[in-house]
This record gives structure tokens, sequence and C-alpha cells, in this order.
């Protein structure tokens, strides 16, 4: 899925491998180029590899193994301070005893930049984040969601072009992290920015990224921009860990015109689309979204299969019905409505017919 | 607008449900709390208070106590408050009336030896010239015996020489400044305050040693401790533990089994002159003297001092997080900038308090100087436990040890000037 513009990409990862004690690899053959301007959001689990991706990116983590190039050029052996790619922390690590100033000024005076023209790109830097009267404040004085703005710009201050994003939304509340990521991902499509950003939370992914590497156990499970990555999962694993997602194992029956009949453990039938499985016989992981499920019958194609499903729970939650029901021995099967007038609100212990549409419903990986 | 009656009187204070005002109602709840609070803590403050305050204030005291003279010889003191001694003729024969009679009492109760040695203080050989007349006066009688100048004299010459009652005179006022004035080197006389001799100056010098000798101990503790307390920080946990113990291995051995074993170490036959004289560096004539000087001192004391130092800088290095130095790295600090401008200065209080603490236990600092020192590496303490236990000089050790606590005092005001206490942290 990776996408080749024909031209090697501004950053690129050439069967990388790391390990820390010799025995273990953390990250097994990465491969991965970033196109230049692109936001890249490296999401899995934690221990899945890819902070120690970013940390080898950064110049903090040499790879045991591979070559990682930024504009053609291999920096393995640059260290850190001259690789000139700015990072934004997970705690912000603001240095605690200069002021906001100071701690933009910092980069620009290591790189012996003079006065003048150092206060004016601090200035322009905080005004970007909306921080510029905060100068003279301490780190401390400010609040979690100010400190994150007054990280953002220092790590943009010196013009990166590179900027790397260790979960930076980490410690903010719910409301403040949603309009940070959308704040995050306006500066970058303004300044024109590559930014690889890393993150354990889907939501955050599937908003601002460009492309997103799920990872997982030193791997990239898929790599694709995020409409795809949730409607086309390719594996299991990605199924699950992105969005919300019902799963039934079963047994492929049949496959014909790209359509599998999978036998469920209780004996039911159902349609899916084969995405990982090509042999009959073959055992399968079914998955389709909450939003995919159909309850009217009239919607689906003739001679489609359906199911007898009981209903265990209904929540309400305002624009969406939520409803679990018990699916093929499945207690964990939820259905997502949208609330509108028309639409039914099922009580508990009634017994329904679900159904949907083959193509939203993937075969996987068991 | 509303009609609530609390909202109508804006200026009152503000009243509890049944009326009191809030303030007293509070305070009464919670005083409950604050006595058992109280309690629980009591038998600390009576130890503190009786352990500790008690005995410093009775060291401020003792410094300027002086009502042996005017209890030993009441009605000399007011006798002689009239004579003029600068004129350089003895007190008349009421004055030595009074002092007979004084003494004749003391002697009875046997309280002139003590006088005498007070007063052998100011003017040597007055201790003797008591107990000597003591002796024979204890046959005198008061009245009978009449008049007593000429006889006093015949008894010993002292009590014709002017400055005898010129001493008793300036020493018969209930508290003294004498103590402290020999304590930085002057003295009381007749004439009004003066330098002590040139030969006899030895305190203050003694004062200016202890202090810079304590800065040097602190500063070496410093550039030793900096690094490995550094290590301790960033080692993994399980070499981490292994250094500080060895950090710690110290205080397992007694201070005083650790300063002989450098007395071991250090003197002219010692191992490290045996090991130079070996290798050829260092002639056996001419071996070092690394002992019984301020080398010795210092380097004993560096030693024995340095966990102080390093322990509370540890604390302080464990709550720098390592991405403060991967962020400045990431912003293109070298390693030494990003040292110096970045987690430098967040060591700092770590530093301050550690300097503070090595610098207090070293100003006071007593066994190590005794043992090493000699005699020009000790303190101004090996001074006063000279003045407590050999010299019985109480009021002199007094004066001492308050200008310690004073300078000790002094020199924290001025750290919390220029430094801030509020930097000096023990950790977290």
């Amino acid at each position: 899925m990776i996408d080749k513009t024909g031209s090697e990409g501004f950053v690129s990862f050439d069967h990388v491998q790391k390990s820390y004690d010799g025995e273990n690899l953390v990250v097994k053959d990465l491969n991965l180029e970033i196109a230049k301007g692109e936001f890249l959001t490296m999401l899995g689990p934690s221990g899945s590899g890819k902070t120690t991706c970013l940390m080898m990116l950064a110049g903090f983590e040499t790879a045991t193994h591979g070559d990682i190039r930024l504009g053609g050029v291999s920096i393995n052996n640059i260290p850190p301070h001259k690789r000139g790619i700015g990072m934004v922390f997970q705690n912000y690590a603001l240095f605690p005893h200069m002021t906001v100033a100071e701690n933009l000024s910092f980069p620009l005076e290591v790189r012996k930049i003079g006065k003048s023209e150092r206060e004016a790109k601090v200035q322009r830097a905080l005004d970007m984040v909306q921080m510029g009267e905060f100068g003279g404040r301490r780190p401390a004085q400010l609040s979690g969601g100010q400190q994150q703005r007054v990280a953002l710009a220092r790590a943009l201050v010196f013009e990166a072009e590179l900027v790397l994003m260790d979960e930076p939304l980490g410690a903010l509340d719910k409301q403040l992290r949603e309009h940070m990521q959308f704040e995050i991902k306006r500066i970058a499509d303004n300044l024109g920015i590559t930014v690889v950003y890393v993150t354990h939370d889907q939501t955050e992914a599937l908003t601002m990224s460009d492309r997103v590497a799920v990872f997982d156990d030193g791997r990239i499970q898929q790599l694709a921009p995020p409409d795809q990555l949730y409607e086309e999962p390719m594996s299991s694993f990605v199924a699950q860990f992105i969005g919300e997602n019902n799963a039934l194992d079963g047994v492929v029956q049949s496959i014909d015109n790209g359509v599998a009949l999978v036998k469920l453990a209780t004996g039911d039938l159902i349609d899916a689309n084969p995405i990982n499985v090509s042999k009959v016989g073959e055992k399968t992981r079914v998955s389709i979204r909450p939003e995919r499920v159909e309850f009217d019958m009239n919607r689906l194609a003739e001679g489609s299969h359906t199911l007898k499903a009981e209903v265990l729970e209904f929540v309400y939650m305002g624009d969406t019905f939520r409803t679990r029901l018990r699916v093929a021995d499945n207690d964990e099967f939820i259905v997502k409505t949208r609330n509108a007038p028309d639409q039914v609100r099922l009580q508990p212990g009634a017994v329904v017919d679900i159904g949907w549409m083959p193509s939203d419903c993937r075969a996987l990986d068991a | 607008m509303r009609n609530d009656p609390a909202n109508q009187e804006p200026t009152g204070p503000v009243l509890a449900a049944d009326g009191t005002p809030l303030k007293k109602s509070l305070s009464r709840a919670l005083r409950r709390q604050k006595m058992r609070a109280l309690l629980l803590i009591a038998p600390l403050l009576a130890f503190v208070f009786i352990t500790f305050v008690i005995p410093i204030a009775s060291m401020l005291f003792r410094s300027v106590e002086n009502d042996i003279v005017a209890n030993t010889l009441p009605e000399t003191v007011v006798a002689i408050a009239s004579w003029d001694g600068t004129t350089g003729e003895l007190p008349d024969e009421e004055v030595y009336a009074a002092f007979a009679r004084d003494m004749i009492a003391a002697v009875a109760e046997k309280k002139h030896t003590r006088l005498g040695s007070r007063l052998n203080y100011e003017l040597s050989g007055i201790s003797s010239m008591f107990r000597q007349s003591g002796r024979k006066m204890k046959r005198w009688d008061p009245v009978e015996d009449a008049p007593f100048k000429e006889k006093l004299i015949d008894l010993h010459d002292g009590w014709g020489d002017v400055s005898t009652w010129a001493i008793i005179q300036t020493y018969s006022a209930p508290y003294t400044s004498g103590y402290f004035l020999t304590a930085i080197d002057m003295q009381l006389t007749p004439e009004g305050v003066t330098m002590q001799p040139e030969d006899k100056r030895i305190l203050i010098r003694l004062f200016w040693r202890t202090l810079v000798m304590s800065l040097v101990i602190t500063g070496s503790c410093i550039l030793l401790g900096y690094p490995v307390a550094w290590l301790l920080a960033n080692l993994p946990a399980s070499k981490a533990n292994l250094l500080m113990i060895l950090v710690l291995l110290p205080f397992w051995t007694s201070l005083l089994v650790r300063t002989s074993a450098w007395k071991v170490m250090l003197q002219q036959q010692g191992v490290i002159n045996d090991v130079l004289v070996w290798a050829g560096l260092v002639a056996d004539d001419a071996r070092l003297i690394m002992i019984n000087n301020q080398f010795g001192t210092i380097l004993a004391m560096t030693h024995i001092l340095l966990p102080f130092m390093i322990l509370p800088m540890y604390s302080v290095m464990q709550t720098i997080q390592p991405s403060y130095l991967r962020a400045a790295k990431s912003l293109g600090a070298t390693n030494w900038t990003a040292f110096w401008r970045v987690y430098f200065p967040q060591s700092v209080p770590g530093i301050g308090a550690g300097s503070i603490l090595v610098f207090i236990l070293s100003i006071g600092y007593y066994i190590t100087p005794e043992i090493v020192g000699g005699t020009k590496g000790v303190f101004i303490s090996n001074r006063i436990a000279y003045h407590i236990s050999s010299s019985l000089n109480w009021g002199l050790a007094a004066a001492l040890g308050t200008i310690l606590l004073a300078v000790v005092l002094l020199l924290y005001w001025a750290y919390d000037r220029i430094v801030g206490i509020d930097n000096v942290k023990l950790g977290g």
C-alpha cells in the first residue's frame, strides 16, 4: 500500500532493525518511505516498536541494522544535534529554569543567530501558536495545553523541515486534545513541514494523518490513508485496533464471485468479502463495523444471508444509539444507529434479524 | 433585587447558620483537631526543648555571665566602684576592709579558689594569689584584725599592685563582654577595649582558617561528588544500587576508624609515602608531609563528608528527566551545551543543599582535625573543646561557640539572599 511516487521519499527507513538485548528484535525489518510535507502517524499499542522508530529517526537510538535516510542522505552516523529535526516530547520537556521565550530562543542561540533576528523568530513562532503574550512566563505557570503549544513552537522555531511528535497530546484532557489535533494539523499544513507523529490513540491518528502506519510486534501491519485503514483493514489486528469492530469466527465454506460463504460455530451462514482467505475449509475471522449492520432487510440484496440476534442492551448516546446484541453466541456484538425520527429503539429481550452488504463484511485472518 | 438577609449586609462579617461569626465557628471546629495534633507532637517538642533549646540558651547565657565576682565579693564590688584606677594609686582602706570581710566569708564557704580561677583568665597568677591568701586569711577576724591594707600587702605583693584591683573593678559587673572580646583576640582592660598582644592573637586566625578550609572541603566535595551523583542518577537500577552501596559504605564504619586509617595512609612512614619511595618518585629522605597539616585535614574531611554532598545531589538529579537533555540535543545543542545550559542549572538546588550540609558540618567538625590536623590543621571547634575540657574556661568556649553559631546563621542568610533557600532541595 506504499504510495510510490517514483522517487525516494524525504525520509526513508531501509530494512531497519533494532534490538536492545541482542535476543529480541523490537523493530523487525522496517521499510517506510515518507514523502515531503506528509503527515504520517505511527500508531500501535505500547511495545509495538513505534516509539523506537521515532527515536532512531531523532538519533537517540541507533539502528542495529539497516539504513535511515533523510533527504537521500544516510543519517545513521549523524549525532542528534546535527540532524536539524524538530521534536515534541510526550511531557513537553520545556526547560523549567527558562522562560517561554528563552526556551524558544535556545535552539536559535546554539545556532549562533543574532539577537534581533532571534527575538523576531521567537515572537513569530509564539504568535503562530497564539502564545504571543506568554513569552515572559515560566513553563510551570502555564496550563497543560499552553505548555503543549510552547513545545510545538519550540520544535518549529528553528525552521526544521521534519518534526517528530511523541504522543504530544497524551497528557491533555479530551476536549483540549481534540482542539489541539486540528491546531497541529493546521500549522503543519500551513508550514508545509513533514511530520512523523507517534500515538496509541487511533482517533488522533485518523483525524490528523495523511497516512497511518499501524505497528504491531515490531512490524508495520498496514500503511494506508485513514479512510482506507478504517474501511478496508487488511488484517484482524488492524480491524480490531482501528475503531470499533465486531468479529465472528468461522470456516470458509465456499468462495464464489468474490463472495465468501462463511459457516460460523453455531452453524449460521454469512456472506463476506474474502480478504485474507483463499481456500475452502480455511479458518477465518470476519469483521464488520458497527455502523454497517442493517436491521432493515429491504435494503439488503436479494438472497443475502441474515442472522437472528437478541437485544441485550440499548444505550442512548445522543447522536447515536448503541445496541448490544447476542449474535452467534457473541455477547459483545455492537450495532450503532443514527438518531433519526424514524429509527427504532430496540428493547432488551427483543429478537431481530440483522444483515449486511457482503462487501462491508471482511473475512480476515483467524 | 434579592431580599436575602445575607446579602443586605455586605460589609459585616460572614455569619454561620446560628448567627455566630463564621471565623469563630470555624476555629472552634478546628480546635479539637489542633489540640490532638499538638498532643501528638508534645513528646518531641519536650525532647527538643530539653536537649536543644535549653543547652543552647544556657551556652549563650554563659558567654556573657559574670556574677561570680559580685556574688563572692559583694561588699568589695560596692566599695571599689568609686575608685579611680587610672591615677596609679591603690584603693584606700575602706576597699581593703570590704575585701577582707568578703574573703573571710568566702574562705569559710571555700568559694575563693573558684573566683581565683575565674580572674586568672584575665590576669595570670591571680589564682595562686587567692589560694595562698585564703589559707592565711582563714584565721583572721573581720573586726579585730582591722586595718587590713598593710596586712594584705604583707600577705602577698599582688594586693599592693594596682592592676589586681583594676581587674576586680573591671569584672565586678554581673555581665561582661570580656569573653567575646577574648574570642576575637581583644581584651577588656581598665583602660578600655584593646587588642591582645601580638603573640596571643590566635583565635581570629583560627576562625578564618576554619572558614577557608571548610570552603575548600565543600568545593572539593562538589567536584568529586557531582560526577558520582550523576552516575547514580543515570545508571541502570542494578548498577546504581551497587554504586549507592559503595557511597554509603563509609557510614558503616566508625568515623574514628576511618580517620585513623588516613593516619596510616598519609604519615611519613605510611602507605602512600612508601609506595612513592618504592616507585622512585620521591627520595627516601624527602618523604612528603601529608598529615598533621591542613592538607591532611582537608583530604580526610573531604572523604568523610562526601556522602553528604552526593546524596542531596543525587536526589535532585533523579528528578531531572532524561528527556530534557534529549530535547536540548534535538534543538541543536552539543552534549556540552545541553549539559551546561539545561542539566546543570536544574541540578544547582542539589549542589546548594549538599554545600550547606557539608559546609555546616565541616565548620563545626572536631574529631578529624584533632586526629590528623596537628597544630596547623585544627579548627575552631578544637579550641572550643580545649576550653571546655582542659582550661575549663567555659565562658570563652561559650563565646566561641556563639560566634560560630552566628557565623553559620550569617552565611545561611547570605546564601538565602544570593541563591535563595527555595532553591535548596533534598529531593522530589
